[in-house]
């Protein structure tokens, strides 16, 4: 079968499952410097279906795309430790401040730019946004159909591919034409582990603009090893419309940002007793609680 | 022109109770801007389906009734909302915040260049002010959501573009009808002016969905059961709790994850949003996310064997013991003293 070319959309996020009280400042607010920096998790469960399919069609490529700071070449390194070919880093001030229509615009931008692209995948949705947009977004910016909630491929035929969706009650299996755009649920496979082999052949990929900040003189590193240079594209690679990039790009803006605080009440403790409990019990069927 | 729309889900012939939701609060909101409220129907054999619409103050029901369009498939739907809005253009969106609602709404929302913001947790109308361009916005939606985890909350306007989107998770909205004899009107549209033949090139091969059985949401009490239940057996200690003196039986995030319980009982900020009278916790530590879906019940019992966990905070009712000890003797005593 035809070898294809698999775009995975790749996202560095906080790891805002794990807030906890060092992660507040004094004044409430969320110290973001203090949450560890992570691929985000349904994006792996993305990589290892692309994965899956580069094991199963030979010569299939797997390239990441990120758009983020210069440290979000992180997520790029870690993919090639698991198993992807090449990635790319899509960084410039032009993207900052993006909502999920301009940074889905962007990303667009960047996967015409890789060209010939058979299939994109991306994690359903990020764990410090949970919105489940950019995906969808993509797909209508690309004029693709997407497959949304996916937690398996059962067949790849003919310039099809064939999904299993996982839905609030139920499964749906949906046959849908190659090029498309495929967001993978965490209910799907977890991502394999880095590989040995990868882990030391890309151990030194950098992007330039890290190959220009470290201290060492890796120049013939990089000119014999290509593949250790991580591209990095700013607005300029990329053919779009600055209209449509970034803070002017995008329709919704953050109007006020809270802290949540809860009200404290003055709870009664209940002996957790025979007594302690009927008394309870007693007490919530006749003022008609229960009952 | 410049109304709300509900784009409705329906469930074998019947409008979700999400989408009636919505209704309830696009009638309040529309009342507030003094417009109308209209739901976009798509789907097949719709005939009296406006009259489910009407009693929750619906004044227009668009139908897409089409054999084409039984099932929902991202590319028909987004094709007849977005030319809709495009004739109608709506000043405010509103879906459900389901898998439904969540393909649908981005795809529609980048098709017609405008915001969308998901899982909002309360709407509002307000005003603006943008000082650095000097301009002043009235009548905007407020959509109000947790960011970030659950750990603050953002209130997210789309000053400029229309229409202004927003999706919404089943149970943050009360339902309620607003008058029995309510008139709207219909209008059905003409499939074919709205679909491509190529807008059906994804096809569904297999669907296997259970009607939803759990019925968490409208419960008037609730046993939730969290990850220091420990296990699926001792989870039916609270089954046997909840069956005992009429309850449903709900679960945290960390219990469904670790297969104590099933999805549909998931409670809190990424499932449902309940408000029971009688909201009993067992084993669940109260994080954020969790509270944010049940802290409007009435009374709040918490059992946890830690006296310092977060949930005692917003108890009424506070036991310190493990949990399997506490919930036989409350079977055994509501049985004692209700014979
Ligand atoms: C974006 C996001 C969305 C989320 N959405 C949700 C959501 O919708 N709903 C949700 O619930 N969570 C949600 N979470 C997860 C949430 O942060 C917590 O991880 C989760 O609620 C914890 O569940 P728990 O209280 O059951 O488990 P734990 O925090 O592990 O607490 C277990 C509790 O059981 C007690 N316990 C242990 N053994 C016993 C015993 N024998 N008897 C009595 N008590 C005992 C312990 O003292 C402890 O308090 C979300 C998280 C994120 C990041």
């Amino acid at each position: 079968m035809k070898a294809l070319k698999i775009v995975v959309l790749a996202k560095q996020v906080p790891d805002t499952r794990n807030v906890g009280k060092d992660a507040m400042k004094a004044d409430g607010t969320v110290n973001r410097a203090a949450l560890p920096a992570i691929f985000n998790p349904e994006d792996l469960n993305a990589l290892e279906q692309a994965l899956r399919v580069k094991d199963q069609i030979p010569g299939t490529k797997v390239i990441l795309l990120t758009m983020g700071p210069g440290r979000a070449a992180e997520v790029i390194r870690e993919g090639l430790y698991r198993g992807a070919d090449e990635g790319y880093l899509l960084t410039d001030r032009a993207f900052a401040g993006a909502d999920t229509l301009a940074t889905s615009y962007a990303l667009a931008c960047a996967i015409r730019k890789i060209n010939d692209v058979d299939l994109i995948f991306a994690g359903r949705q990020a764990i410090d946004g949970d919105t489940a947009q950019v995906g969808p977004q993509v797909a209508e910016k690309m004029h693709l159909p997407q497959v949304t909630y996916v937690e398996e491929i059962t067949e790849i035929k003919k310039g099809k591919i064939t999904l299993k969706r996982r839905l609030e009650r139920g499964v749906e299996s949906v046959e849908c034409p190659m090029p498309c755009v495929v967001t993978v649920n965490g209910s799907a496979p977890t991502c394999r582990p880095r590989n040995a082999k990868a882990l030391m052949k890309y151990k030194h990929a950098r992007t330039v603009t890290e190959q220009q900040d470290s201290s060492e003189d890796y120049i013939t590193l990089y000119t014999e090893r290509p593949y250790l240079a991580i591209p990095e594209w700013s607005v300029n690679d990329i053919e779009s419309d600055l209209q449509q990039l970034g803070l002017t790009g995008s329709p919704t803006k953050v109007k006020k940002i809270e802290n949540i605080v809860f009200q404290a009440k003055e709870a009664r403790k209940i002996e957790s007793n025979d007594e302690g409990i009927e008394d309870l019990m007693k007490e919530l069927i006749e003022n008609h609680t229960l009952g | 022109m410049n109304n709300i729309f509900v784009i409705c889900e329906t469930e074998n012939g019947k409008i979700s109770d999400v989408s009636l939701e919505l209704l309830t609060k696009g009638r309040s909101l529309a009342n507030e801007l003094k417009c109308q409220l209209e739901a976009l129907v798509i789907g097949d054999h719709l005939a009296d389906i406006e009259k489910q619409l009407y009693p929750y103050g619906t004044d227009m029901v668009w139908v897409a009734d089409d054999s084409r369009l039984v099932f929902y498939s991202t590319l028909p739907y987004t094709a007849i909302a977005v030319q809709l809005f495009k004739e109608q253009k709506p000043q405010i969106v509103l879906l459900g915040a389901s898998s439904f609602g969540r393909d649908l709404g981005p795809r529609v929302s980048s098709a017609l260049a405008s915001g969308l913001t998901a899982d909002c947790t309360s709407l509002e109308i307000g005003d603006h002010e943008d000082k650095r361009a000097g301009k002043q916005y009235t009548h905007l939606l407020y959509q109000i959501r947790p960011a970030f985890g659950g750990n603050i909350v953002a209130t997210i306007i789309n000053p400029d573009k229309r229409p202004q989107m927003a999706t919404v998770r089943e149970g943050v909205m009360k339902k309620a009808i607003h008058n029995e004899n309510y008139k709207g009107k219909r209008t059905d549209l003409d499939v074919s002016k709205y679909v491509k033949d190529d807008d059906f090139v994804v096809k569904i091969i297999e669907r296997h969905i259970e009607s939803s059985k759990v019925n968490i949401k409208n419960a008037s009490i609730i046993v939730a059961g969290g990850y220091g239940v420990g296990s699926k057996e001792n989870f039916d200690l609270l089954a046997q709790l909840a069956e005992t003196i009429g309850a449903e039986v709900g679960a945290s995030r960390a219990a469904v994850d670790a297969g104590f319980a099933g999805h549909d009982r998931q409670i809190g900020q990424t499932g449902v949003t309940v408000r029971p009278k009688l909201y009993i916790a067992c084993g669940i530590s109260g994080q954020i996310q969790h509270i944010a879906g049940m802290q409007d019940s009435a009374m709040i019992i918490s059992i946890n064997n830690d006296p310092g966990a977060p949930i005692n905070k917003i108890a009424d009712y506070v036991i310190t013991g493990d949990l399997t000890e506490v919930l036989p003797k409350m079977i055994k005593y509501y049985k004692k003293n209700t014979k």
